[in-house]
């Protein structure tokens, strides 16, 4: 069998393949750690523009007047908007978004092309600019004949990260083996109780992937309040009243002529960033605590 | 609270002593039941009865349609839209695959023991109690007596009892498929389905479901399917051969082993196993 290999062939053969196995290796490294110290570089430059300008009253004081020419205030209608958007529109999103992946997975589970299909709709509306949802959200805040609000911004960005919430769990319902779902059945389980009880929890660290997925597209978008939730000093209390955004603070800030007020801008990326690590931090907490008794 | 755990006992006992009263009636009878999934003819007219407290083998070659036929005895066979069905299955006189009762009701007449424990992602407590209040059962005490009852039934009791609220995922394969057992005695079935239960279990575990099934048989029908000739003789009454969709020969383990008539089986004893 060996005969017309030689020796020597056979050496070099298990060198190349010692050589393609470290190679690889290699490339995989390079490439994880690369990201991380892309992203790692991102937050430092952030912090270290945005580091002399933030400061207490950044984060709890809302702009006083000339506040956009370097006086005193800070970005709290910002803080207070973003949060009421994201979080309305997150909970809009999941109250949609779980009955709707848990119906694909459990209810249509043998229309396969239905699924196909409704998984096919919901990944083009994920793929959708989120701009366009903004003009959408205007124009259908035109013919209700709504002004820019926080309500306006709550529905537009809910209709934006909604096919976030039902793919990304949609996914890691997929991901359930079927012998789970049929395991549940035979026990005499109607479909609601497999999908709340049963199904619901299996896929909870990917329910929590999915809020965190569709809570950080809200509260970084721009392009969808921009037209819709409008921009105030205020802070926002009535759901019909107008509400700032950080993304929106950063880009007017950013834009600034002033050196002092660019800087603002990256205190509030700061802040920005650090609201999402805390939530996301909390999301993971809760999520293992939850799901202790899941199988793994 | 007291009264009505000795009522249970109680009632335990009664239907202890209806089931286990010699009756060779059929709990189970199947009439010209056919599947087909697209051209392909899964199952060919099958007719059989099972009869009431036996342990029935379903044995053939790999694809002839053993896992299908169990599906359809507690309609599992509903989730594939490709599986067509049509034929008889009758229960206690009800029709399954032709019949008004909620799905869910028949299938709890039916407990499912996989080839695979497929545990539920809650505590080792509440996966036999999910059973339990399935039933209805909601008063603590009851749910904690019978969570004990049916952990004691599969031997499980001593190995989990400190260990009640934990993850099913801390046992073993084994500890696991007797889990899941008494997880499927909790909602009370008339008939346990198992499609080769034992099949990804060890020496030592396989044993100890054998055993359970022996003493199970006085109160309950089994199914199973198994691959194992030896399990077949150790533990069926009756044995159902099958080929290809068809059944073949069935007879008691003595006689179809013995002497089997058809080619078919002859040569499955001799490659089978
Ligand atoms: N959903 C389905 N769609 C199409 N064909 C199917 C489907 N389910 C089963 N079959 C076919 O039906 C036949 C019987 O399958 P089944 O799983 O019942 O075999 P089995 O006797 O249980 O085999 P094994 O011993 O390997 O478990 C196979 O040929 C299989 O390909
Ligand atoms: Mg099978």
């Amino acid at each position: 069998m060996f005969s017309d290999i030689s020796f020597t062939e056979r050496r070099n053969m298990n060198k190349r393949k010692i050589i393609e196995e470290k190679l690889f290796r290699v490339l995989s490294a390079v490439a994880t750690y690369s990201l991380i110290a892309t992203l790692a570089f991102i937050i430092i430059l952030i912090f270290i523009k945005g580091f002399h300008a933030l400061s207490w009253d950044m984060v709890f004081k809302a702009p006083k007047g000339g506040y956009y020419y370097g006086g005193e205030g800070g970005v709290l209608n910002a803080i207070v908007g973003s949060l009421y958007i994201s979080i309305g529109a997150t909970l809009i999103a999941t109250l949609i978004g779980v009955p709707a992946a848990l119906f694909i997975n459990v209810h249509l589970a043998r229309y396969k092309r239905t699924q196909n299909t409704i998984r096919y709709i919901i990944d083009a509306l994920w793929g959708v600019p989120s701009i366009v949802y903004g003009a959408f959200g205007f124009s259908l805040m035109l013919f209700l004949g709504m002004n820019a609000s926080l309500l306006a911004g709550i529905i537009t960005v809910a209709l934006l990260i909604t096919p976030i919430v039902v793919r990304t769990f949609d996914e890691v319902l997929c991901t359930i083996p079927k012998g789970l779902y049929e395991a549940s059945m035979a026990l005499g389980s109607t479909r609601s109780e497999i999908s709340f009880k049963i199904i619901f929890k299996q896929g909870f660290p990917g329910f929590i992937t999915a809020l965190l997925l569709a809570f950080g597209r809200g509260i970084g978008d721009a392009a969808s309040v921009l037209f819709t939730a409008g921009y105030t000093d205020l802070i926002p209390i009535h759901l019909d009243e107008p509400a700032a955004t950080l993304p929106l603070a950063i880009f007017f800030q950013l834009s600034s002529p002033i050196p002092e007020v660019r800087e603002r801008a990256y205190a509030a990326a700061v802040i920005l960033t650090i609201i999402i690590l805390i939530i996301s931090l909390a999301a993971r907490f809760l999520s293992k605590k939850y799901t202790k008794t899941n199988l793994k | 609270m007291y009264l009505l755990k000795e009522e249970m006992i109680a009632h335990d006992k009664t239907i202890n002593i209806m089931k286990t009263d010699i009756d060779t009636e059929s709990v189970l009878q199947i009439k010209n039941l056919n599947v087909h999934a697209g051209d392909h003819h899964i199952l060919k007219n099958i007719n059989l009865r099972i009869p009431k407290n036996k342990v029935i083998v379903l044995l053939g070659p790999s694809g002839c349609g053993k896992t299908t036929l169990l599906k359809c005895m507690n309609r599992l066979t509903d989730i594939n839209k490709e599986l067509e069905v049509s034929g008889h299955i009758y229960i206690e006189n009800d029709d399954i695959l032709n019949t008004s009762t909620n799905v869910p009701l028949i299938r709890q007449k039916m407990g499912l023991l996989g080839q695979r424990p497929y545990p539920l992602p809650m505590s080792i407590y509440k996966n036999v109690a999910y059973g339990i209040r399935l039933k209805g059962v909601r008063d603590k005490k009851m749910i904690n007596y019978s969570v004990e009852k049916h952990l004691k039934e599969v031997g499980l009791w001593d190995e989990v009892k400190d260990r009640l609220h934990h993850s099913p995922g801390i046992l073993s394969i084994g500890q696991q498929q007797r889990l899941c057992l008494a997880r499927g005695l909790a909602v009370k079935p008339r008939i346990i389905l198992a499609d080769e239960p034992t099949s990804a279990l060890d020496p030592i575990s396989s044993k100890i479901i054998e055993n359970l099934f022996r003493d199970l048989k006085l109160n309950y029908t089994i199914i199973l399917v198994t691959h194992v000739l030896r399990q077949a003789v150790r533990l069926a009454d009756n044995v159902v051969f099958m080929s290809n969709g068809e059944i073949i020969e069935q007879g008691s383990p003595q006689k179809l082993f013995k002497h089997p008539k058809s080619a078919k089986l002859k040569e499955y004893m001799v490659n089978g196993n």
